[in-house]
């Protein structure tokens, strides 16, 4: 099998990947990095969603031969350096913005790529980017919620936990 | 899904080289095809990615045209097109979610010609070419029913050519689950004429409302369709709808769209 690398979390790792070897797959086997979630592995969940070269995709519908030699952050390059939580994850916990956890890394990564093109967003505009990211617990509010918070916004408005 | 050898060309040239082979196919974002092959609907043997390809990537509008490289994502054309054309761009900012924008390419989605997707409506109602390795196909004769164009075997879509109207507008009307399009209307008001298409109804794929194009090129007014009515025969029923609700959405986002368009 070949040998691929790339840039994980800022390290160069490589592992073994056959062609149809899926970006989600590389990472969680191969690398270890089992945070990074395939809730349903056809694209409709977002559970899977990492950043290659600094945007958000979706790893289970992505080879990981097309990210060699890339820059990938999973949810496990989240934290601070001194590992504590980071200000969105942070959010999250404080919100209650998640119960199972399951869709949670996706949501943080997802999170995270929203702030960083628009660091103020409004309420209709996080919905509007978590179309891709499903939840089976929290009815939504509380991420909602947390990705305000993060964003240093009132989040008194929204509707009740 | 069964393995197959990853080729990542960096021209034009390379690409259509390692396509030549029968058992080859091009890879654009992989949004639609991964799937596929995960359900072993499709089973190439090589697999040729166009998103590494110098060129092919960009967006840019100059003398009334915008064009798009055929392996420009979805949130390539919505940020390039904004200030030339923006009902391009506001239809490629509604394509699926972020993660799918930045993948999915305008090429895989011309090729694989979904009947519900978004793009073939903009680019029949734009008027317009789809440009290849080997020529320039008129977009009247590229769309050839469902999941078919005009593209032969390995043919690969190098750029998208649209012909920038002077006012248009994309209603979708979305299909709940799939967020696609259940009826799709893209109205175009060009300088020699009104163009209507209409994706996600008809079982023959994306087509023109040539009807509503005569009645809004003498009137373009919500109106003027209003007195129309579209045969229910040939669209689509599913559980999501039945062909007579198709039909009647057609009219509704023709007169929504025409409302909109600027
Ligand atoms: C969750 C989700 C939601 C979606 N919602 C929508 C929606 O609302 N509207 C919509 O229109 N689409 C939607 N899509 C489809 C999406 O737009 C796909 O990106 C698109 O249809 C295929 O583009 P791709 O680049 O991913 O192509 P691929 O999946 O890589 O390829 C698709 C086909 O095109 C061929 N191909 C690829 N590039 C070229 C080329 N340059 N020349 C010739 N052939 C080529 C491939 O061989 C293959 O047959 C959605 C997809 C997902 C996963
Ligand atoms: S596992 Fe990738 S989208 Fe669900
Ligand atoms: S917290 Fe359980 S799926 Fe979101």
């Amino acid at each position: 099998m070949p040998k691929i690398s790339m840039k994980v979390n800022g390290k160069t790792m490589s592992g073994e990947a056959e062609g149809r070897t899926l970006l989600a797959q590389f990472l969680r086997e191969e690398l270890d990095l089992t945070g990074t979630h395939i809730g349903c592995d056809t694209s409709q969940c977002g559970a899977c969603v990492v950043h290659v070269d600094g945007v958000a995709v979706k790893s289970c519908t992505m080879f990981a031969a097309e990210a060699e030699g890339a820059e990938v952050t999973t949810i496990e390059g989240m934290a601070n350096e001194d590992g504590s939580l980071s200000v969105i994850q942070q959010a999250f916990q404080d919100h209650h913005g998640l119960q199972c956890g399951f869709c949670t890394p996706g949501m943080v990564m997802s999170a995270a790529a929203l702030l960083k093109d628009n660091p103020k967003p409004s309420e209709a505009e996080i919905r509007d980017y978590l179309e891709g990211n499903l939840c089976r617990c929290t009815g939504y509010h509380n991420i909602v919620k947390a990705i305000m918070a993060a964003s240093g916004q009132d989040v008194g408005a929204i509707a009740a936990e | 899904m069964y393995d197959f050898e990853l080729v990542k060309p960096s021209s034009v040239d390379e690409a259509v080289k390692a396509l030549a082979d029968e058992d080859a196919q091009a890879l654009g974002g992989g949004q639609t095809l991964i799937p596929t092959m995960k359900q072993r609907l499709a089973s190439p043997g090589r697999l040729v990615s166009t998103l590494g390809i110098s060129g092919m990537d960009g967006v840019s509008a100059e003398g009334g045209v915008l064009t798009a490289g055929g392996a420009a994502t979805h949130g390539a054309v919505e940020k390039g097109a904004a200030g030339s054309y923006p009902a391009l761009a506001a239809l490629a900012g509604n394509i699926g979610d972020p993660a799918v924008r930045n993948r999915g390419t305008i090429g895989g989605s011309l090729a694989n010609n979904d009947p519900a997707a978004c793009y073939p409506a903009a680019l029949l109602a734009s008027g317009g070419t789809v440009v290849t390795d080997k020529r320039e196909i008129d977009a009247d004769d590229y769309f050839q029913g469902m999941f078919t164009t005009a593209l032969d075997e390995g043919e690969l879509i190098t750029a998208v050519k649209f012909t920038i109207p002077e006012a248009a507008n994309y209603q979708k009307f979305e299909q709940p689950a799939s967020r696609f399009a259940l009826v799709g209307v893209f109205v175009a008001r060009h300088a020699g004429g009104v163009r209507v298409a209409v994706t996600g109804a008809s079982e023959d794929g994306v087509f023109r409302w040539t009807e509503a194009e005569e009645a809004l090129g003498k009137d373009f007014s919500a109106a003027a369709v209003s007195g129309l009515s579209v045969p229910a025969e040939g669209m689509i029923g599913d559980l999501h709808g039945t062909p007579e609700y198709r039909a009647h959405l057609v009219k509704v986002m023709t007169g929504r769209a025409v409302a909109a368009a600027s």
